[in-house]
């Protein structure tokens, strides 16, 4: 059978419509098919996460110089570059996070609408995290203490900071 | 060599048999961590040697786990059948991800198939915990207990302002991913779930299908999950998904019994025509059967339909699939033959004893 529209080439495409219960059948080759548009051979990739995260990353157009910059980018511990990332919107390995940590922070935003990780410090992996948070907690509450002027607990609290920085300063050598 | 089928049958998980709290409408509770081994490339990038050392990395770190972990297996994909691994998938143990790319993949499945970690799968370690019913905070203690224990053998990739280091920006943070299964007929036949659906959407929360990402809508069943992974904790992730679970199942038993007060005969007719349909019927398509089940779950949880248990329903779900039946039958079956073992499987399952 040829193709209905050009008539020279075999038809390899049979569409049917059905439109208010009227049935109709085309039989086309596969150029002319495409040429009307009826539908996709997969030509064009499927839209997935990893396209909207590219969107995302390319959002503001870096100045010429800042996409040489970007585009030499280079992980130095699986060998993806920036421009690579952009493209897959994958990162390579745990090193990647260091090496483009400067472009990280707007994507960061845009996807989950924070920079900031606030859950589980994991108990080896976040050792250091964990003990200079709770430094800071306590630094907080010294702060507070000493302003309504209860130095005797400030003192407390005050000693506490000093061992856990020095147990800190041993455990980090 | 395919080594681990032998004796196989589909059997039934834990998320599967028990009902669970709020369980009418709540089928199954889902939390899964993503953690990744520091300084390995991810496993896409990985070279086969890299993946490899990941494996036995990980299986040993299962041995010296053993007393806390329990009743576990370390099954690597290779040795697990093409068949054996899509009934994984169909009882959501593994992802697709892993069926497609078995290659130095592997999975450790507690006895009960109440927890599973993925190794190699997107992230290094994916682990899952999945409990029947509404039951967020007990299967992240479960997950994080699993967490800690692994942490304490393996170097996670772990940064102060990112969180746990995953190979997709969109898990970044705690990694955490959780979600409900819920089963909402009523809201469907009154109309509403689209109404219901887009507000749970406008709360940052995802909506899909039975099967994740890009599957449609079957059964009236639909799952929920966080979306954001960075800037909240773990509980309040938990808290947000398990407070808008709540919600859903109000909404859904309010029109229930709106569809009782005020069409209870019409119901009633709908739920046992479906029901007379799977107990008589010679041949049965897996979307025809997750729609007549849909009916007739919602006509035992209304008590209009006596003498079946709600749980048969929720195993038929899975054991229906084709990879279940096909292990079922210890055969490969093509179409037709699944439409008809289908059909009998389920006239087994709900006809008179």
């Amino acid at each position: 059978m040829l193709c209905q529209a050009c008539q020279k080439n075999p038809a390899t495409v049979h569409l049917t419509h059905i439109i208010n219960y009227e049935q109709s059948v085309q039989h086309l080759c596969e150029q002319c098919a495409r040429e009307k548009g009826e539908f996709d051979f997969g030509a064009s990739p499927p839209f997935s996460i990893q396209n909207l995260l590219t969107g995302l990353m390319n959002m503001e157009a870096p100045l010429k110089e800042q996409l040489v910059y970007q585009d030499k980018l280079q992980c130095e511990g699986c060998g993806l570059t920036y421009a690579q990332f952009g493209q897959i919107g994958r990162f390579g390995c745990s090193e990647c996070y260091t090496v483009f940590s400067n472009r990280l922070l707007p994507l960061m935003r845009r996807i989950h609408g924070s920079a900031q990780h606030v859950g589980k410090i994991p108990a080896r992996a976040g050792g250091v995290v964990r003990l200079r948070r709770s430094i800071d907690e306590l630094r907080r509450q010294l702060k507070e203490l000493v302003s309504r002027e209860e130095f005797e607990e400030a003192a407390v609290i005050r000693d506490k900071i000093r061992s856990l920085e020095e147990g800190g300063e041993k455990g980090d050598a | 060599m395919p080594n681990d089928d032998k004796g196989m049958r589909c059997g039934s998980s834990k998320w599967m048999e028990g009902k669970g709290p709020d369980g009418e409408i709540v089928l199954s509770s889902r939390v899964r961590l993503a953690r990744n081994i520091m300084g390995m490339p991810f496993p896409y990038l990985a070279s086969d040697s890299q993946t490899e050392t990941i494996n036995k990395q990980v299986e040993q770190v299962s041995i010296n786990l053993a007393d806390e972990l329990g009743d576990i297996k370390f099954l690597r994909m290779n040795n697990v059948s093409p068949l054996h691994r899509q009934v994984l998938v169909e009882k959501h143990l593994i992802s697709p991800l892993l069926v497609k790319e078995p290659h130095n993949s592997a999975v450790i499945l507690r006895n009960d198939q109440a927890v599973s970690v993925m190794v190699n799968e997107e992230d290094h370690l994916r682990i899952q915990c999945l409990l029947p019913g509404l039951q967020l905070e007990e299967a992240f203690a479960e997950a994080n207990r699993w967490d800690d224990l692994f942490e304490k053998e393996l170097d996670y990739a772990y940064d102060e302002q990112w969180g746990f280091l995953t190979v997709c920006p969109t898990n970044v943070g705690t990694g955490l991913r959780a979600s409900v299964m819920v089963h909402l007929p009523a809201l469907t036949l009154t109309k509403q779930i689209n109404r219901v659906l887009s507000a749970i959407a406008q709360v940052g929360l995802a909506v899909r299908g039975l099967y994740g990402e890009g599957s449609e809508i079957i059964g009236n069943l639909v799952q929920i999950s966080n979306q954001v992974t960075l800037g909240q904790s773990e509980n309040e992730i938990i808290r947000n998904l398990y407070g808008v679970t709540r919600q859903i199942v109000e909404q859904e038993s309010s029109a229930r019994q709106v569809l009782l007060n005020e069409g209870r005969d019409r119901l009633s007719d709908r739920v046992n025509r479906a029901f007379g349909v799977l107990t008589h019927a010679r041949l049965m398509s897996s979307q025809e059967a997750l729609q007549l089940l849909s009916d007739v779950r919602l006509g035992i949880d209304s008590g209009l339909i006596g003498d079946v248990s709600g749980n048969v329903l929720k195993e038929l779900m899975v054991l229906l699939r084709p990879a279940c039946l096909q292990m079922e039958a210890g055969r490969e079956l093509d179409g037709m033959e699944r439409d008809r073992e289908r059909a009998c499987l389920i006239r087994k399952s709900l006809g008179p004893k």
